[in-house]
């Protein structure tokens, strides 16, 4: 019996101990049938795929920079003196969070240099999760079947800026104390619980001793925990759906054109965390960023001028800066059945990210039921493509833009020598102006671009060589594309409008007169791509006076 | 037909292209011909960027050594007189050796696989995310599991369970109760009330010395704390957040005292709570020419010769007033708790504000 088993055998012997290695692993695991499925699995490239990239990187890069710092950090917030060697601040009383982010600065060696890469990755962090949203937003990836995975990279930009603040408060300096004492100050705006959710994050009154290590506990378990979940299920479906790829000869919503995973496509991605790694060093090396030193302990009494959060705080704070309490004689705060309200902080704080996160969050079902588009789509948009979504996201841009500009509205005015005021006004009137502007603009340079793109391909593209005809004239020589060129410019749908449809029992519902409306608003304005036939009739009316352009310059020499 | 502005109804929700009409469409010529690199034509330009590849990788060595010499000739213990000149120069040579060590892994990757490694694009077919049949078969077993189960013939068990399941994660809500104190009126009061009949001395902040009413000169501040917070053991910081304030001194007649705070002041002396009433940042900038208080954090601007009322920003009510009077060796002291609760406003204030004044 066991003799038969025995000759029964698997018949592959590896010939090398490394081969016999991973012969060993892979008849455990199962790991040649996940390299025939992924091993060649192919990945289109294009440089503006890259912004994810740089976000799952500089996450790698804070978590090793951030769990070297926790080597170091204590999060206690009792008193004590200091005695590192930093001199200025010799026996000054601080927190011990504070003292210890000092020891990181200038105790250990390359404390400082893990405390820069922390930070400047995670500047970078949000920034790539953002700068990657808005390309997948003006290519229009968050259409089916990618619209859950919107979802997902928004609830991480969220996340991101979760962790990014979290951190950025630990160090208990004066800066970061200001920072929470903000935060402070919006809790207890927020009706009925505000007090309550105040002392109960606090421990108490602001600032108590317990904020520290509860962020603390925040920012290196929780917040991580869930980006990295997020991260797993954002990953796993751009694998189910396989990733998506630009307009171009050979590349329709059926296929996807590209490099194989191994070796082009892991060994540029592969290569490029060490770059990404190595540009982040360099900041660290020669920008200083976060110098807590220069701040001092967190004391309520003193603020130096020109505060600035982090960037990615900074547009909730512009918001806090651009509402006026007082307009005239109407006070924004005013008390309600004996209880106060005070609308000049709680608006400000929370309508705009409001209204920018819960329009993020539903707009692929928005303009899905907007077009009534359910296909799915793996080729992307170009963006003047689709006129309409790319001005309605500039619109949002400027407006965040606007926000973010406010937050640092001080720095405006005595950077430029302008009133501050003024600067405020100004910034108050492109709050509601700005989005409006940016709509009406990016619409027309879209549709413009569009008819740019006609142009081209229908006529070919200028040449630069002037050319007088016989009789006179001048003319530029236009060169035909060719037609893998020519493809890439009109290979589009320009959708028409869509009318309200009669439902089931014959009734044209309110809902779908309004769904007309807006579709009518969406596509009216359209740039047909150039066909077959317009190219025709082109070169009918066109190539005579090329050719004889071409005849009267072989003469001429 | 062919005309594509009126836009004729589409069931399928496929839009409309132009001219409506497939035939009339530009054909997918499909992928472009592959162009080939010069390191694949030509020997000597492979041999070049394998070089250049294998330099980047040294460049990659070197920049380990840059850090690993700059670790340990570089001392910063107790006693090695270290200064910050010191240490910007290890994080300099830290953070560059680093760099090195990194990009030259990686821009000799990438430059490997670009210049190298076959370039050919390769196109994949896509498939169906979900199959019909794949459907078809999922809901099969979710009905006979549900089917084994029983659930929906036996709604007794169903319904307590999900009552069981709805209530089980209360204890998990209730067990954060202890996070923080009930705020009762805490935020009401602060240092500033008289103690045992004793009134409290203004102080400087952050050395704790009293100030004399003749220390105060025409067009002078000072940032105050109240007597005996530096001797304060716990939560000092909690009472400096809501004592702290501004003393300044203004011509008398340039301020205009409504009805009840004739007494507040002494000689031009104004007292004024320093936590911003928008969301409480320290109001630390005065602008001794045209009396008004600048917020750094949101630019509130508060004028005092009309009592702090807000003049500019998001602000929405005049920063609290610290009656004050001289003491008989001449030190200023306060009079009263402020009349109102400081800082930020919350949802309890304005009873709290009642509660103080009654």
């Amino acid at each position: 019996m066991s003799a038969a088993s025995t000759a029964e055998a698997p018949a592959f012997v590896a010939k090398t101990k490394t081969g016999r290695i991973t012969d060993f692993v892979d008849s455990r695991v199962g790991g040649s049938g996940i390299l025939r499925e992924f091993g060649r699995k192919v990945f289109p490239d294009h440089w503006s795929f890259m912004f994810g990239e740089v976000a799952l990187y500089s996450f790698v890069i804070l978590l090793l920079s951030g769990t070297f710092l926790t080597f170091w950090f204590d999060p206690s917030m009792a008193e004590t003196r200091y005695a590192g060697s930093y001199v200025p601040l010799k026996n000054v009383e601080m927190s011990v969070a504070y003292s210890s982010s000092l020891n990181i600065s200038f105790d250990i060696r390359g404390g400082l240099f893990m405390r820069q890469v922390h930070h400047w990755s995670a500047l970078l962090f949000v920034a790539s999760i953002a700068v990657h949203m808005l390309r997948v937003f003006f290519t229009g990836a968050f259409r089916k079947p990618r619209e859950m995975n919107w979802v997902v990279g928004s609830v991480l930009l969220i996340l991101a800026m979760a962790a990014g603040f979290t951190g950025y408060s630990l160090p208990d300096d004066l800066l970061s104390g200001n920072g929470l004492r903000i935060i402070d100050g919006v809790i207890k705006a927020i009706p009925v619980v505000g007090t309550y959710i105040s002392f109960f994050l606090f421990g108490g009154e602001f600032p108590g001793t317990a904020v520290i290590g509860r962020l603390y506990m925040l920012h290196i378990l929780l917040v991580p925990a869930l980006i990295l979940l997020m991260i797993v299920l954002h990953l796993f479906m751009v694998v189910v759906h396989k990733h998506t790829q630009y307009p171009g000869p050979g590349r329709n919503d059926g296929n996807v054109v590209g490099y194989p995973l191994g070796p082009v496509y892991a060994a540029k991605a592969g290569g490029f965390f060490f770059i990404v790694f190595g540009v982040i060093a360099l900041m660290a090396a020669f920008f200083t960023i976060n110098p807590i030193w220069n701040y001092g302990p967190y004391d309520p009494s003193p603020v130096s001028a020109g505060t600035q959060p982090d960037w990615y705080i900074g547009f909730v704070d512009g918001a806090l800066r651009l509402m006026p309490g007082v307009i005239g004689d109407f006070h924004f705060e005013y008390v309600i059945f004996g209880y106060t309200l005070t609308l000049n902080v709680l608006l400000p704080a929370l309508v705009p990210a409001g209204i920018l996160f819960t329009v993020m969050f539903m707009y692929p079902w928005i303009e899905r039921w907007i077009t009534k588009d359910d296909r799915e789509h793996h080729v992307l948009d170009r963006p003047r493509n689709a006129p309409t979504r790319t001005a309605i996201g500039a619109a949002g841009f400027v407006w965040y833009c606007v926000m973010w500009a406010a937050a640092g509205s001080d720095l405006i005015a005595t950077h430029f020598h302008v009133s501050l005021n003024d600067v405020t006004y100004w910034l108050r009137a492109l709050f509601f102006v700005g989005p409006i502007i940016a709509y009406i603009v990016t619409k027309r340079v879209a549709l413009a671009l569009q008819r740019k793109d006609r142009e081209i391909a229908l006529h070919g593209r200028e040449t630069g060589r002037i050319v007088r005809l016989p009789h006179g004239e001048f003319i530029e020589v236009h060169a035909p594309l060719d037609e893998y060129k020519r493809y890439k410019l009109v290979g589009f749908e320009s959708p028409v409008p869509l009318p309200a449809v009669p439902n089931e029992h014959g009734v044209v519902t309110r809902k779908e007169k309004r769904r007309a409306f807006l579709s009518r608003w969406f596509f009216e304005d359209r740039v047909a791509p150039a066909t077959p036939a317009e190219l025709e009739a082109a070169h009918g009316h066109h190539a005579p006076a090329v050719e004889a352009a071409e005849e009267s310059k072989t003469l001429s020499h | 037909m062919g005309n594509h502005s009126d836009g004729s109804p589409n069931h399928s929700g496929t839009v409309a292209t132009a001219g409506q009409n497939e035939v009339e469409k530009f054909q997918d010529p499909g992928l472009p011909p592959h162009r080939l690199r010069l390191a694949d034509t030509d020997p000597k330009a492979a041999k070049r960027a394998e070089r250049q590849v294998a330099v980047l990788f040294g460049a990659s060595v070197v920049g380990t050594l840059i850090f690993l010499v700059a670790y340990f000739a570089i001392d910063l213990g107790a006693g090695s007189g270290a200064n910050i000149a010191t240490i910007r120069l290890q994080n300099a040579l830290l953070g560059l050796g680093t760099a090195f060590a990194m990009l030259g892994i990686g821009t000799g990757i990438v430059h490997w696989a670009k210049a190298l490694m076959p370039d050919h694009e390769v196109s994949e077919e896509r498939h169906a995310i979900r199959t019909e049949e794949d459907r078809l078969a999922a809901v099969r077993i979710v009905d006979d599991i549900v089917e084994e189960t029983g659930i929906k013939r036996r709604p007794l068990i169903r319904n307590t369970l999900l009552g069981a399941v709805a209530l089980a994660p209360l204890p998990a809500i209730a067990v954060f109760g202890d996070l923080g104190p009930r705020p009762d009126n805490k935020l009401a009061h602060t240092m500033w009330a008289p103690l045992e009949g004793k009134l409290k001395r203004l102080t400087r902040d952050p050395d704790g010395t009293p100030i004399k009413a003749s220390d105060v000169t025409l067009g002078s501040a000072f940032h105050v704390i109240p007597e005996g917070l530096n001797e304060l053991h716990e939560g000092k910081l909690n009472e400096k957040a809501k004592a702290v304030v501004l003393l300044m001194r203004l011509d008398p007649a340039s301020l205009k005292p409504s009805a009840g705070r004739e007494d507040w002041s002494y000689n031009g002396i104004v007292a004024y709570s320093k936590i911003c009433t928008h969301v409480g940042c320290p109001v630390a900038l005065y602008e001794q020419q045209t009396h008004h208080l600048l917020c750094p954090c949101h630019q509130s601007t508060f004028d005092l010769t009309q009592e702090c009322k807000v003049i500019f920003g998001p602000a929405s009510r005049p920063l609290p007033q610290l009656p004050i009077a001289v003491d008989n060796e001449g030190y200023l002291v306060a009079t009263s708790d402020f009349k109102e609760p400081v800082g930020p406003s919350y949802w309890e204030r304005d009873e709290h504000e009642r509660s103080v004044n009654s």
